[in-house]
């Protein structure tokens, strides 16, 4: 039987068939009859007074079936035409977002009209016929010029400051004053884009006789969008069906509440026909938000020995002309993981964030860590190279030691676990890190260029306490043990790509006694599932997967009870072994998940006072977020003559507890790795100083093709939580966290010998070619 | 105008625009809908489709310079009752998360095979430039794909989903008719 044999099984993915086969149904694959479809007209300023919009040409083609402009959905009964921000910031500025522009678009790309026509090529024909005349206002991407004063993109506000945030912990002035050695360095995190494979998607019809309006949307959170539409629609929420089908991909990116949704569900509630829109790459590139776009001033102090004692931090963060779901709330995540895996007590730090007039910033990947880690990580090995000692030693030194846990950061948060140096020594002895450190002494006088870059990093995730979540942080599930047997679990979480029609199913089969094949999870669909917060910040295992323990365990108590009582016994005499229920200490009767279930149903063998039926709905609140950890180490060779670096190997030992599935783990790893390390070295979103988008197409952006990513070499440790009852951590956004410090400073070491201390991402070789050839005093190169 | 396309063996004639795309008519006429569509400037690869047995990106061909040629899509690689073994390995490697990409990554990888049955890694790598992924890193996409190589070579047979994945609903007796159903273990159970 299935018992304990599945959790921790490397099984092939039950929801693969579909999608290796064609026979998946993304949003675009929707099919109702009668469908129509939008295309948006969208400015192509960064900052421009709309003057005049003439619609007259394009409503007389005989294709279109409605062209709306922002001022027909300003003035529409019950529409609250403003987007949402979720936060906790008292004095935050939320300028109003209008779905559609109104009289002013502030970054290129902002939709300005609607045009809806029969197929979706007349629709984009119609949209070139609608004229708008712009005059164009001056535009600030700079964000430090942005803060400093105008041109504001709000004028009304007569500021770009969206909210100072200044924190202060321990005795920074002081440990400074005393410090052997101090360092400051800005960082620069470059503003880059999710690129989800599946742009965002959209199909929104309207059922006039139930008042039902369905959207179709390629969302990692039915549920949360669901509850945004009613509100800015002006909607009953049990009127609306937010539907996720295969979802291709978010990063984070569709983890929000587009304009383009409020619309399309609108315009279809208008015309009560179903209505499509899915954005092309272009309008992927300017209208999906974008992630980190941080400039991090920081100053370190540091005893001879490498002791860190304090940091000084000033975290100026873009964020884009609008506020979307959490914009604010990013850069506030990098402050309290500012100390990565490091136990010093005294910080200064400032976040300020900045409109500018671009995409607004959101959570990507990571989502304010990365920025963090990126920078401590840096930090660590400018002491290193400064105080002339082992990159390896400077991190021994200041680790949180793992009898410390849990442990209470200068910054509020309670790691719940860790073993930082145990997985770190792992990983050097994987990697041979002595005899690394010897080739590359070697290789240099051979005029060749070797870098080994360590990323000891530790991330927050599993969102979260609900107490600390801009909105709630529990999740849920249900599990229907049905008449005949079968086991429905419906989850609250909306996986992407992440594998949990599997990796729960592994749990339900184990802990249930049931073949996984009798285990069917459902999810994405909010007349489906019960409310559910959805699938990012690396929570749908670590708080999914707990709700689906609870009600786990919710299921096993009701029948243990119906057990019991078939065999009158005391239910505290029966208990679950093997995936079956008997007497303790009696082999000799037992009863099954499924028979419960089905004397559940029957109902006339039930215990007196004991509801029929066989069902489960639980929640689970997270006491903490958990904090998974690792040491990824890269070597790369760069080439002296282009600049060109060139991996070498790349090894991460991650610790992300007890693993369910490890082949989907480590899928999450790979994945994570490779957006991180292209971070690294590739990409860029870049706006010229009118906020005109230089970046706008997959031939502008370079996301990685298979043969400019190393092969990964994995392994882990695991240290389980006591935050959840599985034991878990997330992983989803680990990879990426890790492994852009690694790479960064890996090229950055191998480019030690020419007095290189800091290089700005992208690493590109045109960078790399001019630092070899000529460093400035201070050794940073922008 | 009228377009004579044949694909995944069957000839079908479907009225076009001249400027329709061919993953358009594919998508939206025939309503193969396993062929995506990720990028405007064919970079992505998500559309790939075989063109008189060539890898294409169905995105970047007219639907009337299909006409009176072969296409093959992702619903005619394989199918659930026999899957290509480039689809079979995908599954058992991973080499796949959100599944967008997936499908024009299996057809480019099952031409890549095709020009070279036994590729090195690199050279996996390098065959499948045309096709972006954004979850796997591409580690268990190279993995499928020389797995795929290997099961080729030796002509292993193919399998169906039902043999990968067997589903066993839990039995059930026929019911006699207007009573209740009842599961067969419970025919069997001490209850």
């Amino acid at each position: 039987m299935a018992f304990t044999t599945m959790v921790g099984a490397r099984i092939r993915r039950r929801e693969d068939p579909r999608l290796i086969t064609g026979r998946a149904t993304y949003v675009d694959d929707v099919r109702q009859v009668g469908t129509v479809y939008a295309a948006f007209v969208r400015s192509p300023y960064g900052h421009a007074k709309i003057t005049s919009i003439d619609t007259a040409q394009a409503k007389s083609d005989p294709h279109v079936l409605a062209v709306y402009t922002g001022e027909d959905l300003h003035h529409a009964h019950n529409l609250k035409a403003s987007l949402p921000v979720a936060h906790k910031m008292p004095d935050l500025k939320t300028p109003p977002h209008y779905v559609l522009a109104l009289d002013e678009a502030r970054v290129v790309g902002e939709a300005v009209a609607i045009v809806v026509a029969d197929s979706p090529y007349t629709a984009r024909d119609a949209a070139e016929k609608v004229v708008v005349e712009y005059e164009q206002l001056p535009a600030v991407v700079d964000i430090e010029k942005a803060a400093a004063g105008p041109p504001y993109v709000h004028e009304s506000l007569g500021t770009n400051v969206a909210f100072t945030m200044p924190f202060s912990a321990g005795d920074p002035d002081k440990a400074f004053a005393e410090a052997d050695v101090t360092i400051k360095q800005r960082i620069v995190n470059q503003r880059v884009a999710p690129v989800p494979i599946e742009p965002r998607s959209m199909v929104a019809s309207y059922d006039a006789g139930m008042q039902q309006l369905t959207l179709y949307s390629a969302t990692q959170i039915p549920h949360l969008l669901r509850t945004q539409l009613a509100i800015v629609l002006g909607l009953p929420e049990n009127k609306i069906r937010v539907i996720a089908p295969e979802v291709g991909g978010g990063f984070g990116a569709k983890l929000n509440v587009y304009a383009e949704e409020v619309v399309v569900s609108w315009v279809a509630m208008q015309l009560e026909r179903p209505v499509k829109y899915i954005e092309t790459r272009s309008e992927c590139f300017q209208a999906m938000i974008h992630g980190r776009d941080q400039i991090d001033d920081l100053e370190v102090a540091a005893k001879n020995d490498g002791t860190i004692t304090a940091l000084r931090l000033k975290i100026t963060a873009n964020m884009g002309a609008y506020h979307q779901l959490l914009t604010p709330v990013i850069p506030t995540l990098t402050m309290l993981m500012a100390h990565g895996c490091y136990k010093f007590e005294n910080i200064a730090a400032e976040v300020v964030g900045v409109f500018t007039n671009t995409m607004s910033t959101d959570a990507y990947r990571g989502a304010g860590r990365p920025e963090a880690t990126f920078f401590i990580e840096r930090a660590i090995d400018m002491v290193a190279q400064r105080l002339k000692l082992d990159p390896v030693e400077v991190r021994r030194k200041n680790f949180i030691a793992s009898d410390a846990f849990p442990h209470t950061t200068a910054t509020g948060l309670t790691y719940d676990s860790g073993d930082y140096e145990t997985t770190m020594d792992k990983a050097l002895a994987i990697i041979d890190y002595a005899g690394l450190r010897k080739q590359q002494e070697e290789l240099r006088k051979q005029g060749r260029y070797l870098g080994i870059g360590i990323s000891t990093y530790v991330e927050v995730c599993g969102m979260g306490p609900s107490a600390a979540m801009p909105a709630a942080g529990w999740d849920s599930a249900t599990i229907r043990v049905e008449p005949t047997g079968s086991i429905t679990v419906l989850t609250g979480v909306s996986p992407h790509g992440q594998g949990q029609e599997t990796t729960f199913a592994q749990i339900v089969a184990d802990e249930l006694g049931v073949p996984i094949d009798h285990v069917s999870v459902i999810h994405g669909d909010t007349d489906k599932v019960q409310y559910g917060v959805g699938t990012f910040g690396s929570r749908g295992t670590a708080v999914g997967g707990a709700a689906l323990k609870l009600a786990i365990d919710t299921i096993q108590a009701k029948a243990v009870k119906i057990a019991a009582h078939q065999w009158e016994a005391n239910p505290d005499d029966v208990e679950y072994r093997n995936g079956k229920m008997q007497v303790k200490g009696d082999p000799s009767k037992s009863m099954t998940t499924a028979e419960a279930g089905f004397l559940a149903f029957m109902g006339d063998k039930l215990p007196p006072g004991l509801e029929p039926g066989l069902d489960a709905t639980r929640r689970f609140e997270p006491p903490n977020f958990v904090f998974p950890f690792g040491t990824h180490i890269c070597v790369v060779e760069v080439d002296a003559q282009s600049g060109e670096v060139k991996f070498v190997k790349y090894l991460a030992v991650d610790d992300c507890g007890r693993l369910i599935n490890p082949m989907i783990a480590e899928g999450q790893i790979h994945g994570g790795i490779a957006q991180g390390l292209s971070q690294a070295l590739f990409e860029e979103v870049v706006y010229d100083g009118n906020g005109q988008l230089l970046t706008g197409t997959l031939m502008d952006y370079a996301i990685p093709h298979a043969e400019q990513v190393p092969h990964y070499e994995l392994d882990h440790t695991v240290t389980p939580t006591t935050v959840n009852p599985l034991g878990i951590k997330g992983i989803g956004e680990a990879g990426t966290i890790g492994s852009t410090p690694a790479v960064a400073n890996a090229v950055i070491d191998a480019l030690a010998p020419f007095g290189v201390v800091h290089i700005d991402m992208p690493l590109k070789p045109e960078k790399l070619w001019a630092a070899m050839q000529a460093v400035p005093s201070n050794g940073s190169v922008r | 105008m009228q377009i004579d396309l044949t694909v995944n063996g069957n000839q079908t004639f479907i009225d076009v625009e001249p400027r329709l795309l061919l993953v358009h008519a594919l998508r939206d006429s025939l309503n193969l809908t396993g062929t995506h569509v990720g990028c405007d400037t064919s970079s992505c690869g998500a559309c790939t489709v075989l063109l008189d047995g060539v890898s294409v990106k169905s995105c970047t061909v007219f639907a009337v310079q299909a006409s009176g040629h072969e296409v093959t899509t992702i619903e005619g690689i394989g199918t659930a009752d026999s899957l290509h073994p480039m689809q079979e390995a995908f599954w058992t490697a991973h080499g796949l998360q959100c599944g967008y990409c997936t499908t024009g990554m299996i057809v480019s990888a099952v031409d890549l095979l095709k020009r070279n049955p036994d590729p090195s890694d690199d050279e996996i790598r390098a065959g499948l430039e045309g096709n972006l992924c954004r979850c796997t890193g591409y580690e268990n996409i190279v993995k499928a794909v020389r797995a795929a190589g290997a099961a080729m070579r030796a002509g292993e047979a193919r399998h169906s989903v039902n043999e990968l994945m067997p589903i066993h609903p839990p039995t059930v007796e026929p019911p006699p008719s207007g009573e209740a159903i009842i599961p067969q273990q419970l025919q069997e159970a001490k209850v």
